[in-house]
């Protein structure tokens, strides 16, 4: 095996809280670049695959641990790297030929050579004729390519991508993709190495050498292995199909590497210090997938699920989550299968739909049976924010605080467990329709 | 080429001789028509000085508050209270201590105008500024990180393009509201300053209708002419710096701009001229890319200077304390009593102002003709700035027999309506048009439609008009309050009339201590009431997509 020429050794990221108390938000990883591979980084939203592509590129300080280039510590002035963004990040004001000069220009490179450098690399993704354009008389194809220009300029020895397709339609994807494959093999690009961090199961399987699947909260690697399929690859092809399908095991199953082989994600005890993390999926979601799936016979494989709603795991997999964390589905191999309470939610009317959700609700889902005791404890059965803020925050970072409270308020509102006044942030107890309160720990009819 | 260079030349010298030769305390207002040009420059000239100076503060007050968490901590603050306090009252202060700094020259009194200007107009712009630094998406700021972008680069390819809308327009805002100050710093009592502000006080002062006339046209012109030549094409060059992943349908033109860019001479000088120099400027930053990023002389100087102003605001805050220990009980309770009576008024002018704009305001917004015709007209008569008709309305009021009292109110209403009128427009027409339908098919009408639709679909804009039509009438009533005119003087109970009488009688401690207790009423009238309403409108009665 050849020198890496991106090492990175047991980097973590861990935010320190006021009172001591440590968010672990990726724990130590180890990770070669290797030269000549295309690498993919694929990890559900929000665990922390960009913030590892970031302390990577030397973008962003790793808490503890160190990445070396060639052996050196890493700078964002040494390394020889650029990134493919996501939002593009071009700059509006500078048409397509001063977008792409503009790092050439930061090195110091004179006018005359800049311009012929910059209008080479247009001309290898396919630009030509654009040089006077602004990025937003351009399509966000064409805006990627203009990314893509910049970042082949400078001529990397690594390029990094951070979800490089997932902000266009699906068939300009595809096509960008398939160009990208083949400039790649093509050797027509100025870089040994690719890393690509990704959300996307099928782009990782279709582009990667090597694929690394991320775990969540914090992230740590789940998988590493090699994909030896020769391009062009077909998706259609059993070899393609069975990755697909063993990696939406891996990330659908948050213990399978540690857990004995066959156990089901349901039957599992986890280890109880872990405070609960709710799946960002909406109600709505949850029970339209769940009278999709009652529609089809209530078993249905994830991959093809995925297929028919014209869906990426990203958006998919906490729908799932939510669903079998409410007890309306569970998981097996990588097949979701609907429960006799998911059958009734989704034959369910209007009203019926709440109370069986309400009732899931407080069985299974910590935050909710913990708003619901507070505040009938409470005498005036009202409480600030604040409290809940707190609790969470010893478990979350920053942002993923917000954003459990959100999905938390969506659930309990949609529920009737309280209310949510976000004027005065302060939840209060709701009086639920057509049943009687049911008392604070949580029995329920079923 | 040549006339003009004369031109210039010869202004510089004019200007020169006027600033640095001796202090005239009675300046002779000429009113010979050939006069007004001349009067125009020099006020113009003190707008676009306290302007560029403000410009230069405003990028660099910005620019350390965005980058230094722990200047941001309290700049940030300072910039929020400096924002709110009353300009006007330092008017008095200000001009008596730019006259003794500069004794016996022009030059102090100029320069007081000029600062005062800048006070008045570079908060919000260092705000703005600030804010568009910091609202620099992520990913944008990476990617020059990752393309080594050097200090200059960055500053020129993201900061300042991405605040230069926010700039442009706080500019415009700032540069109306400097025509205020400035009238009333050439009307001046003692420091009476050659100008366009002073021109129309003298006129009025002898009744010359004729004069009055020509000097607001004229005052009408140069606004008009700063529009075209200056915001107009400045407006429709920054459109390309709009953050928008599409092309708008309609793009604001100037006929200026399209002259300019499609100008040989222009086009040369770039080639010339402005391509090279920054081509030199891209390759003296790329080879200092290895140097640290600021010097250690600088980081010893910004805490110097920290510290000095640290040492200078304790040493104010003592001899403040020791001033206001000493003052007598009676002034306290005059302070007390003109607070009292100018917070009244000026919240009666609001009301005024709110109840005659609304109904205009939502009756122009609502019907497409009539705002054709209106909003032009409203433009014009609202970039008159109050200060420069004080004299002209004082002149009819004293002629109808009514006092200060009653014309007071009237002084500051015309300085503030407009603010409201603007923005009840501006909600009116931002009412979504299936909202007015969905009101119509269920036949909501009369008052309920202003109760459900109108008043809450306008509230938001309501709330900025009043928040910064209270802030102009603060600041209006220091000059409303208290007016020599015709060698009389007239004045009326107040805060205002009492900061001016008190620099008139040279008590110093008292105009010192009276100051102090109006920017903290206005403050603290911010912090309880306007922010709370803001927040309202920003949460409740925003309308979202």
């Amino acid at each position: 095996m050849s020198e890496p020429i991106i090492r990175a050794q047991a980097v973590e990221k861990f935010y320190v809280q006021p009172d001591g108390n440590r968010i672990e938000v990726i724990a130590p990883v180890d990770l070669d670049i290797e030269p000549g591979k295309i690498i993919a980084l694929l990890g559900p939203s929000g665990c922390g695959k960009s913030t590892l592509l970031r302390m990577l590129t030397g973008l962003s300080k790793p808490s503890s641990g160190e990445v070396l280039w060639h052996g050196r510590p890493i700078t964002s002035q040494n390394a020889g790297v650029a990134i493919v963004f996501q939002s593009f990040a071009l700059f509006p004001w500078l048409t397509v030929l001063d977008n792409v000069e503009a790092p050439l220009e930061a090195r110091g490179v004179a006018a005359i050579e800049r311009h012929k450098r910059a209008l080479r690399i247009l001309d290898t993704v396919g630009l030509d004729g654009f040089e006077s354009a602004y990025p937003k008389e351009l399509s966000g194809g064409m805006k990627q390519r203009v990314g893509f220009a910049r970042a082949m300029v400078v001529e990397p020895e690594v390029l990094f991508m951070d979800e490089p397709f997932s902000a266009l339609d699906v068939l300009t994807a595809e096509n960008l993709r398939n160009e990208l494959l083949e400039l790649w093999l093509s050797k027509k690009m100025p870089t040994s190495a690719i890393f690509i961090v990704t959300h996307n199961i099928e782009e990782a399987v279709l582009l990667a050498d090597r694929v690394i699947v991320l775990g969540r909260n914090p992230a740590r690697v789940r998988a590493d292995f090699s994909i030896e399929i020769p391009h062009p690859r077909d998706r259609k092809s059993s070899r393609f199909v069975e990755l697909v399908d063993y990696i939406y095991k891996i990330m659908t199953q948050p213990d399978l590497a540690l857990a004995v082989p066959g156990a089901t994600a349901a039957a599992q005890k986890p280890a109880r210090q872990k405070y609960q993390m709710i799946p960002h999926a909406r109600v709505g979601g949850v029970a339209g997938l769940l009278e999709l799936l009652h529609d089809r016979g209530g078993k249905e494989d994830l991959y093809r699920l995925a297929e028919v709603l014209i869906m990426d795991a990203e958006d998919l997999l906490p729908i799932v989550e939510a669903s079998v964390m409410l007890g309306f589905a569970t998981l097996k191999e990588g097949d979701v299968e609907i429960t006799p309470e998911g059958v009734r939610f989704a034959e369910a009317g209007i009203l019926e739909r709440k109370i069986l959700f309400r009732n899931a609700a407080l069985k299974h889902i910590v935050i909710l049976q913990q708003i619901d005791s507070v505040l009938h404890a409470k005498a005036d059965h009202s409480i600030s924010q604040e409290f809940f803020y707190d609790i969470l925050d010893e478990h979350f970072s920053q942002d993923e605080v917000e954003r459990q409270f959100e999905t938390a308020m969506n659930w309990g509102r949609y529920a009737e467990i309280f209310d949510f006044d976000r004027e005065s942030h302060r939840l209060t107890l709701a009086e639920p329709v057509g049943e009687p309160h049911p008392p604070t720990t949580t029995p329920v009819q079923s | 080429m040549l006339s003009g260079g004369l031109a210039l030349f010869y202004g510089i010298v004019e200007v020169g001789r006027n600033w640095l030769g001796p202090f005239t305390p009675h300046v002779e207002i000429s009113r010979r028509l050939s006069a007004l040009p001349v009067y125009a420059g020099y006020s113009l000239l003190r707008i676009a000085l306290a302007y560029v100076v403000s410009l230069l503060f405003a990028i660099t007050y910005g620019y350390i508050a965005a980058y230094r968490p722990r200047a941001e901590r309290f700049m940030i603050p300072l910039l929020d209270v400096l924002q709110s306090i009353p300009v006007l009252s330092f008017l008095p202060g200000v001009m008596l201590a730019m006259a003794a700094l500069f004794p016996g020259r022009q030059l102090g009194v100029e320069l007081g105008a000029v600062l005062l200007i800048f006070t008045g107009q570079v908060w919000n712009m260092a705000f703005s500024f600030y804010a568009s630094l910091k609202s620099i998406p992520r990913e944008m700021r990476e990617a020059a990180a990752i393309y080594r972008f050097n200090w200059w680069q960055r500053f020129l390819q993201i900061e300042l393009p991405f605040a230069t809308i926010g700039l442009v327009w706080n500019s415009m805002m700032s540069v109306a509201g400097a025509w205020f100050f400035l009238m009333a710093c050439e009307q001046f009592s003692d420091f009476r300053l050659p100008g366009l502000g002073s021109y129309l006080q003298a006129a009025a002062d002898d009744g010359d209708t004729r004069s009055i006339v020509l000097g607001i046209l004229t005052m009408i012109a140069v606004i008009v002419m700063i529009d075209q030549f200056v915001w107009r094409p400045v407006i429709a060059w920054a459109e390309k710096f709009k953050m928008e992943q599409v092309e708008s349908a309609s793009v604001p033109t100037s006929w200026v701009l399209h002259f300019l860019q499609h100008s040989r001479a222009v086009a040369l000088f770039r080639k010339r001229a402005v391509r090279p120099l920054r081509e030199r400027m891209v390759h003296y930053f790329a080879r200092r890319t290895d140097a640290p990023h600021e010097s250690h002389a600088l980081v010893w100087f910004v805490r110097a200077a920290g510290i000095a102003a640290l040492v200078a605001i304790s040493y104010a805050v003592v001899r403040v304390v020791i001033i206001v220990a000493g003052l007598p009980s009676a002034d306290f309770r005059q302070i007390g009593i003109g607070l009292a009576a100018t917070f009244l008024r000026v919240n009666v002018t609001l009301v005024l102002g709110a109840l005659w704009t609304i109904p205009v305001g939502v009756a122009i917004g609502f019907n497409p003709r009539l705002a054709r015709i209106a909003q032009p007209v409203a433009q014009i008569a609202a970039s008159v700035p109050a200060t420069a008709l004080f004299p002209v309305v004082l002149l009819v009021l004293i002629r109808l027999g009514g006092g200060l009292g009653v014309g007071s109110i009237v002084l500051l209403l015309l300085g503030t309506q407009w603010y409201i009128l603007f923005n009840v427009i501006a909600g009116a027409i931002a009412i979504p048009t299936d909202l007015k339908e969905a009101a119509n098919v269920f036949g909501i009408r009369g008052w309920e439609r202003w109760r459900k639709l109108i008043l809450p679909g306008i509230f938001p804009f309501l709330v900025t008009g009043m928040i910064t039509a209270s802030g102009g009438a603060w600041n209006a009533s220091i000059v409303a309050e208290y007016f020599r005119f015709k060698g009389q003087t007239y004045s009326t109970v107040g805060v205002g009339a009492m900061i001016s009488s008190a620099t008139e009688a040279k008590n110093f401690d008292l105009l010192l201590v009276s100051t102090i207790a109006l920017a903290a009423v206005v403050v603290t009238t911010n912090r309880l009431l306007w922010r709370r309403l803001y927040r309202l409108a920003e949460t409740r009665y925003k309308l979202e997509g």
